[in-house]
């Protein structure tokens, strides 16, 4: 199954158009989307509004892949369950965000090398066809680096923040 | 400051979404604190065990009236739960808790969200004039007044 997701907030047609078409183009019937607030009429995937963050749980669990615009709660989540993820960035230009965050989101995660990213609807289509490729991620943990973690908990506590050296992980994350 | 052998109160805010995984991925963080949280969606509630649970409704800069209700709701959780520290990854919900929670005298800290990656949010500059610690979570970002302290991955 592939589980498509725009976001708490907007619609984001320009995505969902392109993966309706894609699965009628390739007969792909295990298509679920969630697609916000939009008036346009999906033919060839099932495809809902919203859903709650529960049932958005049990569909990235049962998802094979996961394709998403470029916003952190589809990445995250996507990371911490090891499933694959194909993103693509909303553009304020055409109405889709506020600002361009997410083609700086999107450019940055591609380079780390755990997220597929299909820069615009074209590149969605092509990347859709080698899904396969996308291969499976490892999981990653659920928690924030320990760093972080760190200087938050001294701050809560009215300690000084602790120095400390940027660990390996979070120095590839940062890169 | 946090008197000896007391738990502080901690409320923790985050609107749904990206804010919302990356103020959890911070859990670790929590432990030991007697800590409520405030967000924008009533769904998570199956996600934070005992802590107590708030939420008000979603809204942003382009919405005053409904920005105003919630900074009115935002107000009265505050006052409710007199927190000793507030933590917030943003966006509008966490910029307001912080400022009605300065008012009480609790120290505040801002958390920039991960998925800005060239330049701090809106929200996140706003705020970064009032809190006690602004972090980004991208080293070339760092500054004088806003501090890199690694990231929520």
């Amino acid at each position: 199954m592939i589980f498509v997701s725009v976001g708490t907030q907007l619609a984001f047609d320009r995505m969902i158009k392109a993966v309706d078409q894609w699965a009628g183009k390739r007969g792909r019937k295990d298509v679920f989307a969630q697609v916000g607030p939009t008036e346009y009429s999906a033919r060839h995937i099932e495809a809902v509004p919203f859903i709650s963050p529960k049932d958005c749980m049990t569909k990235m669990r049962a998802a094979d892949v996961i394709v998403a615009h470029a916003g952190m709660g589809s990445i995250i989540g996507a990371l911490e369950l090891g499933k694959p993820i194909l993103i693509m960035p909303r553009r304020a230009d055409l109405g889709e965000h506020r600002n361009d965050h997410q083609l700086a989101t999107a450019r940055r995660f591609a380079e780390l090398g755990k997220v597929a990213v299909a820069m615009d609807e074209h590149e969605l289509m092509q990347r859709l066809d080698s899904l396969g490729d996308l291969g499976i991620g490892d999981r990653i943990s659920p928690f924030a680096s320990p760093r972080l973690t760190a200087a938050v908990r001294a701050f809560i506590h009215g300690q000084p923040i602790p120095a400390q050296r940027e660990s390996v992980r979070v120095e590839s994350v940062n890169a | 400051m946090v008197s000896k052998g007391k738990r502080p109160r901690v409320l923790a805010v985050a609107s749904s979404g990206g804010h919302w995984v990356q103020l959890r991925r911070l859990r670790q963080a929590f432990e030991d604190c007697d800590l409520a949280y405030l967000t924008t969606d009533p769904g998570y509630r199956h996600d934070v065990g005992a802590a107590r649970f708030y939420t008000t409704k979603d809204a942003n800069r382009w919405n005053k009236v409904a920005l105003a209700m919630s900074a009115l709701k935002i107000a009265w959780v505050v006052l409710k739960e007199r927190p000793d520290v507030v933590v917030t990854t943003g966006a509008a919900p966490g910029y307001f808790a912080l400022r009605f929670a300065k008012l009480i005298g609790a120290r505040t800290m801002w958390v920039d969200s991960i998925a800005n990656v060239e330049e701090l949010s809106m929200s996140g500059r706003m705020a970064s004039k009032h809190v006690d610690a602004c972090l980004t979570q991208w080293p070339h970002l760092a500054n004088a007044n806003i501090q890199h302290e690694g990231a929520v991955l």
